[in-house]
């Protein structure tokens, strides 16, 4: 064995790769509960991949196939129905799971200097991570599949001049039809996934060479040992490998609980008009896209005025986007000397407090259908969203900020 | 920090309440039992008599809904299968989609998965919510489903109500049964059925029963296997845990 490993190394650099990343990573030794949602993010992803392969061994691409080759799964496939419902599972797990990461990270300060590329090779992996989910729901072709897509790919329609062929490009005919279920499917299966792993690639090289944040925002590697290594790291294998497993126990457990239990989530995860199969031209009473997105579905609704001759859906759109995009700059609006929200005022405080409750809420308003007093209550969370990064360069300067400790705490 | 979140969300509670008041049409409650064979096997006899000369199963299998409900291949074949299908086909019919449409204004839905789309409540409600109605082609209409286009199949079992019966109102739960009757609903009969309201109560339990099955057939195995599966992730968390602890312990 020892041979075996001395031949490939001498050849393919493995024990230094090895060591780089697992048994001579020091990490900071304080990681809280809010560190486990990196490495089941690799879980989820993994599974992922692993039962989207096995899916594509049964699915039938077509529209008129889809639907019945999902029900086929469910029902004649050997363990088809476990393998789908982990799939359909899986994907609102990934997005549990990112979204608390990312809110480890704001509240950490996991994106400011010198860690500015890792928090944005974070976002591009949520932007595909979005349009890999947008494009796998319209594969099993159902009500929802169907008219959700047809909503979201209209929205590109608003942009004006060249909307209406872009979204025709987008879909390849002039509704959404077979056509656009195969393309969706090659990105689905093929392309989104390759640029997905290659994102989390960087992410990881990026984070190993600048090294882990930690709850107290302080750069470990300013206090080395006579060795240089950090007095308050340890080696990521074998502690974090060990710690992250017993995170990886209580996930599965949950995890396990909606597959085995709970699939449909109520309506959730598997919405209930998606239990019958796509039809143009019958519209479900209430569109809503699945939960993760609705947030952002429900800024777009509230924008409910023209502006300067271009119609609301275009603003609407245009906050939509803003609302993703405004995330890529965050790294130069905290202008913090401190990274961690508990060394941070009160008014970074109460900021991220607000920030996550509008967050939430927004989501919740998304999935209900509108009205006025809906409408009204998302046009005060979105400006409340907006306004937790536009004002962050003022009140992250202003507030009085806690002395950071020297060494890490607890 | 908590404390701030926590009296943000308590500010928040109310405007939710707000925005969740919402009204729906008040159903019959029923609770779906796929462990009772002795229901779903009536349910199977009345989908396959009542219902499929229009309705499909057609992401079902005959040869799976023999083995799950526990009736034997070749009674099955002999009895429940009209057409010349051979028991591992898939459960089609042979009405035409255009003709359809032609009488019933839609074509009538497959049925595998409509307990999962509206709900075993909905259905059960539905099942037992047709009264007369003159103005409708088919003379009848539902209180659950606004001028359905189908007719009332079950008129000789259950008569027909002379006025809208009283869905989701004046239930009682049924002793033995747990479940909601509601079979003082109609108070005046237009044509008189065979069974009493009662016992028809109890075939569209059956009916609702064995759709929802057919909706999900592996439910039962799957909580089956999920308890096990849990109790694995128990047992492995555990020795998860004492490894960390075991890792962790010289760590300050």
């Amino acid at each position: 064995m020892q041979k075996l490993i001395q031949w490939i190394d001498a050849r393919l650099p493995i024990v230094d790769a090895y060591n780089k990343h697992l048994a001579q990573y020091y990490a900071p030794k304080n990681f809280n509960i809010w560190y486990f949602f990196g490495s089941l993010a690799m879980l989820v992803l993994v599974n992922q991949l692993v039962t989207g392969i096995w899916l594509t061994m049964s699915y039938n691409p077509t529209a008129e196939g889809a639907f019945a080759s999902v029900e086929y799964i469910m029902r004649d496939v050997k363990w088809g129905w476990l393998l789908r419902y982990m799939h359909s599972t899986g994907a609102s797990a990934f997005f549990i799971v990112v979204y608390l990461h990312m809110f480890r990270g704001l509240m950490y300060g996991s994106y400011q200097k010198p860690r500015e590329l890792i928090w944005i090779f974070g976002m591009l992996i949520y932007l595909v991570l979005m349009a890999e989910a947008f494009m796998g729901y319209l594969l099993p072709w159902g009500q929802m599949s169907y008219w959700g897509a047809q909503v979201i790919v209209n929205l590109f329609g608003a942009i004006p001049g060249i909307g209406d062929d872009l979204s025709l490009w987008i879909r390849g005919d002039y509704l959404i039809s077979g056509i656009t279920l195969n393309r969706f499917f090659a990105l689905h299966v093929i392309a989104l996934p390759i640029v997905l792993l290659g994102l989390v690639v960087l992410h990881i090289l990026a984070l190993h060479e600048v090294g882990s944040n930690n709850p107290d925002g302080i750069e470990i590697k300013k206090n080395k040992d006579e060795n240089g290594i950090p007095k308050d790291g340890i080696p990521f294998h074998p502690y974090y490998t060990v710690h992250d497993i017993v995170g990886v126990a209580v996930f599965l457990f949950i995890f396990c609980v909606v597959v085995f239990f709970f699939p449909e989530m109520g309506g959730l995860f598997l919405e209930k008009p998606n239990f019958e199969p796509a039809n143009q031209l019958k519209t479900p009473a209430h569109i809503a896209p699945v939960w993760y997105f609705t947030p952002f579905y429900a800024m777009l609704r509230s924008v409910t005025v023209d502006l300067f001759g271009l119609p609301a859906k275009f603003w609407g759109v245009v906050v939509m986007g803003a609302a993703i995009a405004i995330l890529f700059v965050l790294p130069w609006l905290d202008r913090s000397p401190v990274r961690s929200m508990r060394y941070k005022g009160w008014m970074s405080k109460v900021a991220l407090a607000i920030f996550a409750i509008s967050f939430i809420v927004l989501g919740y308003l998304g999935i209900k259908p509108p009205s006025a007093l809906r409408t009204g209550l998302a046009q005060v969370l979105t400006t409340l969203y907006f306004l937790y990064f536009i004002l962050m360069p003022f009140y992250t300067r202003m507030e009085k900020t806690k002395p950071v400790p020297e060494r890490v705490t607890g | 920090m908590r404390n701030i979140i926590a009296g943000l969300f308590l500010i928040c509670l109310p405007v939710l309440g707000m925005a969740a008041g919402e009204g729906s049409m008040p159903l019959d409650h029923m609770e779906p039992d796929l462990s009772n064979k002795a229901s779903l096997q009536r349910g199977a006899a009345l989908f396959t008599n009542y219902c499929m000369g229009c309705h499909s199963m057609q992401y079902a299998r005959y040869k799976r809904v023999a083995n799950d409900t526990g009736i034997p291949e070749e009674l099955y074949e002999d009895n429940l299968i009209f057409t010349d299908a051979k028991i591992g086909e898939l459960m089609k019919n042979s009405m035409d989609k255009d003709q359809a449409e032609a009488w019933f204004g839609n074509p009538p839905p497959d049925l595998t998965l409509e307990a999962r789309l509206r709900g075993t409540d909905w259905i059960y409600s539905y099942l037992r919510g047709f009264y007369k109605d003159d103005s409708r082609p088919m003379g009848v209409n539902n209180v659950v489903f606004e001028n359905v286009g189908m007719p009332h199949v079950l008129v000789n079992m259950q008569g027909l109500c002379a006025v809208k019966p009283e869905i989701g109102h004046q239930s009682r739960i049924d002793p033995l049964s747990g479940n909601e009757v509601n079979d003082t609903a109609c108070p005046e009969w237009a044509i008189e059925g065979t069974m009493d309201p009662g016992d028809f109560d109890a075939a569209m339990y059956d009916l609702t029963n064995f759709l929802a099955y057919m909706a999900d057939p592996v439910k039962l195995q799957r909580e089956r296997l999920g308890m096990f599966v849990l109790i694995f992730i128990a047992i492995f968390f555990v020795f998860a845990f004492l490894l960390n602890r075991e890792y962790w312990k010289d760590v300050h």
